[in-house]
């Protein structure tokens, strides 16, 4: 079977490392994280950046974990905007002083996305599982409007903070963001084990589209709101981002190239490392990011359904971690016949009242 | 609240959207936080002219003058494309 042609990759998401003061419960790093010893260096990082420029990535995203834990993250910015990437930076701003965003001011970086775990101290440093991180959050905020750079404010939504989803976007407006992310919670990576303590009920996710809209509207040309809605409570699936391996790549700590932060948990695919295969040959050749290309993968229903080049049969991780085959219908899907067992789990975990599972750094 | 554009108004491209020539694809492009807008030669032209200074009737004016196109005409087609770009928060009106 010949290979579908790609086009080349738009962004690149790089996960510098998955050292992070914080544990979120939701976090989407792999269960078995990567110690430090096992990262690229900083120049196998640098050459990463140069082959992306080179073969058509625009936006790389400075990721982990959380990518200030890498004391080399100025130097890292430096060269990915000197190969004429567009450099964004997104953190929890833990780990981030005045002076180390000045460097990286000076480094040229773009844009800043920050996440937030609560609307307040209480909350945040219960989901972040770190206390004093909301303090310090709002400081690193103030440091960053007063330097001037760009924001997005990354909010993930779940069971637990649906309800606050207006004084949530009241903080984004407070912050000075240009940008507000409203996303549900992924079941992916730690939030598969934190399923029955996150899950939103149908009638949070109903609200929540109504607060976005009302949002909209209100803050038109002040705020852009961008909403990942809750998919287990749809009827179709989110399309996978222009299908698989079509749009992004991404590169572990260590090194490893996926087509998406989840891929690894898909059986049956190698995945390459970027100091032993040049990017490109990765991009277009390997097996891993072919294995979904185009439609000739598909099964039924997908295979003979006219939406499927809209969602591309939805998300081929969830069809792995639910119908235990990725070339599966996403069982969001109404015409999998896994969906109706899909709903009665998702209300089954809406109900409950779970502890938070905390994401935990091998030791 | 709805985004108007006067021509009194100054417009400015805002901090972390730029305007880039995509080698690869061959095409010039605008980047922004997470977005990425393809620019034709009429966008590209009306972003070139904004400076940080010119209102938006002296940058209509240019561009009518530089393309020897009718003023309504190009301001009407500046004032549509400037409201998006306002409206996704790449763009300021001053
Ligand atoms: S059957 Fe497949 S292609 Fe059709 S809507 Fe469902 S997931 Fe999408
Ligand atoms: S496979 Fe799933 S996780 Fe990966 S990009 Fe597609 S939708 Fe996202």
């Amino acid at each position: 079977m010949s290979a579908p042609r790609a086009n080349p990759p738009m962004a690149m998401l790089a996960e510098l490392t998955h050292r992070c003061p914080l544990s979120c419960p939701y976090c989407s790093n792999p269960l078995e994280l990567e110690r430090k010893d096992r990262e690229l260096t900083t120049d196998e990082w640098k050459d990463v950046f140069t082959q992306a420029a080179e073969m058509g990535v625009l936006h790389v995203h400075f990721s982990g974990g959380e990518p200030a834990s890498r004391r080399d993250l100025e130097e890292m910015v430096a060269h990915a905007r000197d190969a004429g990437l567009y450099t964004n930076l997104i953190t929890s701003g833990i780990g981030l002083t005045r002076r180390r965003l000045e460097a990286l001011d000076s480094c040229g970086l773009d844009h800043v996305q920050l996440s937030l775990q609560g609307v307040d101290a209480q909350m945040a440093d219960l989901v972040g599982g770190y206390k004093g991180g909301f303090d310090r959050k709002m400081q690193v905020a103030g440091w960053i409007g007063e330097i001037g750079f760009p924001l997005t404010l990354n909010a993930v939504m779940h069971k637990k903070n649906f309800d606050r989803l207006e004084e949530t976007i009241a903080i984004a407006l407070d912050m000075g963001a240009r940008r507000l992310e409203v996303a549900t919670v992924q079941f992916h990576g730690w939030a598969a084990k934190n399923r029955a303590a996150l899950m939103p009920t149908r009638e949070q996710a109903k609200q929540a589209r109504l607060t976005v809209n009302a949002a909209r509207a209100r803050l038109a040309g002040v705020l852009v709101i961008d909403y990942v809605p809750a998919d287990h409570h749809s009827d179709y699936p989110k399309p996978c981002m222009g299908g698989w391996a079509s749009t992004g790549i991404n590169i572990a700590p260590d090194g490893s190239v996926l087509p998406c932060h989840a891929a690894h948990t898909i059986e049956g695919l190698n995945f390459d490392k970027a100091h032993e295969r040049p990017l490109k040959d990765i991009w277009y050749n390997s097996h891993a990011f072919n294995a979904f290309r185009g439609f000739d993968w598909m099964q039924e229903p997908c295979r003979s359904c006219e939406l499927k080049t809209k969602d591309f049969g939805g998300c081929r991780c969830q069809a792995m971690a639910i119908a235990g085959d990725a070339a599966a219908t996403d069982p969001v899907c109404i015409k999998s016949p896994l969906h109706a067992e899909l709903v009665r789990r998702a209300e089954a975990d809406a109900e409950d009242d779970a502890d938070l599972i905390y994401r935990l750094m091998p030791d | 609240m709805s985004v108007t554009l006067q021509d009194s108004d100054c417009p400015v491209i805002l901090r972390g959207v730029r305007t880039h020539f995509d080698r690869v694809r061959n095409v010039w492009v605008l980047l922004a936080p997470e977005r990425v807008l393809k620019l034709d030669d009429i966008g590209r032209a009306i972003l070139d002219e904004i400076d940080g200074t010119r209102s938006f009737g002296e940058i209509t004016a240019i561009l009518a003058e530089k393309y020897d196109a009718p003023p309504e005409r190009i301001s009407e087609d500046a004032r549509t494309y400037l409201s998006g770009l306002i409206a996704r928060r790449m763009v300021e009106a001053r």
